[in-house]
């Protein structure tokens, strides 16, 4: 199965006028850091990948430790870590002709970041869409933007205007209604959605009675929160008409099979990679291509949306 | 207890020894290092400080990491004592493969602390061994008596300094490649960690006089399991898919031994 054009009928999405060969999309802030391994993401079979979250400024990130194993899932507190916008579009112009989109995640602590950004960004051809991050839990300053609709349309119209290139804004679970949110991003002129970023969350070592991590507080990912992303994807696709990412906890064909039945687009992947490595990819391509053809559907367009009949 | 490596243990220190005034050993017990391969390593947690990678220097009932104090991660451990307690995660990465029959193995300064274990394995496999050990000074010389016991009868142990206080005067790379011209030993494998400008040096005369090599590389770690970003070097993540690395993924990294990168992903020269 390294065969990936045999099985792209079934599985291509068309969205944001461009074309995925597959709905698998590596997730943001997963090894999107440096150009050769990019590549590598895409040559092990992912549909698309969304870079590291990158500011106009390098930074560092807060001290370690910063990703801690719970089992169930990660907490993580990485801090955003770049190495800023200059210097990152020079690390991905190696990055020409390959055969997935590219699709640069973004951050600003003010509308003027914002407009900067949008300037240099929009000649920038490597990258095919924008994401915009305003969901990052444990960043103070980015992680406020998320939970107020006001300030949430005020930033996607402001990069909308200086950015000629689809935008898709990435929420957080973080809220008490994500559709509220989600429809704040639309009105500022979201192309899409991506639902969703990690749970705020924080664990105690009980043997030396302190937080896990320097950062205290992190954000959860993996198969714990996966019901969360589902119901998240579904909250918004019952009442939006705005394509959405899936991502949360996805580790199986199976769990690729619930987001797209949930009104997901396509899915992005994260910390299954920590487990699974970067076989995971032809893995649940593999699994994708198995359902499809056992259930008798001719494509992924067929399941989805499937759990909103009534 | 969890056979799940990437929990966190907390784990008491029951030894602690001063090697030379910058490099302590610090001796523990976890049964998951005890199962480790040579040449993998450890994310260990000085509580309250910072979280850094370190190889197992010794593995076995008891285990054991060396450190030189370089920062200020390195400089709390080294105020560590008896009963303090460390958290540790790992085992991680490839460890070295084992190469029955003739091998060198070059190391420099600390990254010799990464090369015990094998060094001590290679023995039980009846290797014929040649160690290369480049220090600045004498006074930063460690667990020679080790090594010595591990290649004796079968091999030699050559040693470098920068200041000529013992051994050959000058770096280890040029001491190995004085022996390569001198002798025209025929390695099956030339294991090295080091410095990055010392490997860059010793996979190019690896390269020229076609030996196989297996690398153990440093980058910047978070993580430790693949998922970050912030070890890639080329196309490859040091804590992942090394640390320790052959001829073939080595050509891959054109960076090697020029720059590295920092917490934050830009890139600084060495
Ligand atoms: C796989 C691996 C195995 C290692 N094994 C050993 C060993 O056995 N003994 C030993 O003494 N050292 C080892 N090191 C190096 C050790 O991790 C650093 O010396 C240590 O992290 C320095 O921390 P610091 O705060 O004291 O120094 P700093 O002042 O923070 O930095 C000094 C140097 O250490 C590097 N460093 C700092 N933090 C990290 C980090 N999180 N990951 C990687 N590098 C870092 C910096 O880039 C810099 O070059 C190993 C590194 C790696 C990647
Ligand atoms: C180590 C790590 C770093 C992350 N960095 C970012 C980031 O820079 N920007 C972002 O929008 N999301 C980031 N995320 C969140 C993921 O993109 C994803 O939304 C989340 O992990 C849920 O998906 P998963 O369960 O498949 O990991 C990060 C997650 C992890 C585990
Ligand atoms: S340290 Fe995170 S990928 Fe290697």
């Amino acid at each position: 199965m390294t065969d990936l054009a045999s099985i792209e009928p079934m599985l291509k999405v068309e969205t944001l006028g461009l074309r995925f060969r597959n709905p698998l999309i590596l997730a943001a802030g997963i090894l999107g850091l440096t150009a050769p391994i990019l590549k590598r993401v895409i040559e092990s079979g992912a549909g698309g990948v969304v870079t590291k979250s990158i500011g106009l400024k390098p930074r560092k990130g807060h001290p370690n430790p910063t990703v801690v194993d719970l089992g169930f899932g990660l907490l993580n507190s990485m801090g955003l870590p770049n190495p800023g916008l200059e210097e990152f579009m020079k690390e991905l112009e190696t990055l020409r002709g390959l055969e997935a989109p590219i699709i640069l995640s973004i951050y600003a602590f003010s509308e003027d970041e914002l407009v900067e950004i949008g300037r240099i960004v929009s000649d920038f051809n490597v990258v095919s869409a924008v994401e915009l991050n305003v969901s990052c839990p444990h960043v103070d300053g980015i992680s406020e933007i998320a939970k107020n609709p006001v300030l949430v349309e005020s930033y996607v119209q402001t990069l909308k205007r200086h950015l000629d290139k689809p935008v898709i804004v990435k929420l957080s679970p973080n809220v008490s209604d994500i559709v509220r949110i989600a429809e704040a991003a639309v009105d500022g002129g979201a192309d899409a959605l991506t639902a969703i970023n990690t749970v705020r969350a924080m664990s105690i070592d009980i043997e030396v009675g302190r937080p896990v991590l320097a950062g205290i507080f992190g954000g959860l990912s993996g198969p714990a929160i996966r019901p969360i992303a589902v119901r998240c994807v579904y909250e918004i696709t019952e009442s939006l008409n705005v394509p959405v990412f899936g991502c949360g906890g996805i580790e199986t064909a199976h769990d690729v099979i619930e987001f797209l039945m949930a009104g997901a687009t396509a899915v992005q992947l994260g910390s299954v990679i920590a487990r699974g490595g970067l076989r995971v990819f032809k893995r649940i391509l593999k699994g994708l291509r198995d359902f499809l053809e056992e259930r008798g559907y001719s494509s992924i367009d067929e399941v989805r949306g499937l759990a909103h009949r009534r | 207890m969890s056979t799940n490596i990437n929990f966190r243990r907390i784990v008491k220190l029951v030894r602690v020894v001063e090697e030379n005034p910058r490099v302590k050993t610090f001796w523990f017990k976890d049964a998951l290092c005890s199962k480790a391969k040579p040449g993998q390593f450890i994310m260990v947690w000085i509580i309250g400080v910072d979280e850094i990678p370190l190889s197992l220097s010794t593995i076995g009932d008891l285990c054991s990491v060396t450190v030189a104090k370089v920062g200020d991660a390195t400089e709390a451990m080294h105020r560590l004592k008896p009963d303090d307690l460390i958290g540790v995660r790992g085992p991680y990465g490839n460890g070295f493969k084992i190469v029955k029959g003739r091998v060198a193995v070059v190391a420099g300064g600390v990254g010799l602390a990464t090369l015990l274990p094998l060094v001590d394995k290679l023995k039980d496999y009846g290797c014929w061994i040649e160690v290369f050990l480049g220090f600045r000074s004498k006074h930063d010389v460690f667990q020679l008596a080790r090594v010595e016991r591990a290649v004796r009868p079968n091999g030699a142990v050559m040693i470098a300094t920068d200041d000529g206080s013992i051994g050959f005067k000058g770096l280890v790379s040029e001491l190995f490649e004085t022996h390569l011209k001198r002798s025209k030993p025929s390695y099956d494998v030339v294991y090295t960690c080091g410095p990055p400008a010392m490997i860059r040096r010793v996979y190019e005369l690896c390269e020229a006089w076609n030996l196989k090599i297996q690398a153990s590389l440093e980058a910047y770690m978070k993580c430790g399991i693949g998922i970050c970003g912030s070890c890639c070097i080329g196309p490859y993540r040091v804590c992942k898919d090394g640390p320790v690395f052959s001829a073939p993924q080595l050509r891959k990294m054109p960076e090697l031994g020029l720059y590295k990168r920092g917490p934050d992903g830009v890139k600084i020269p060495v």
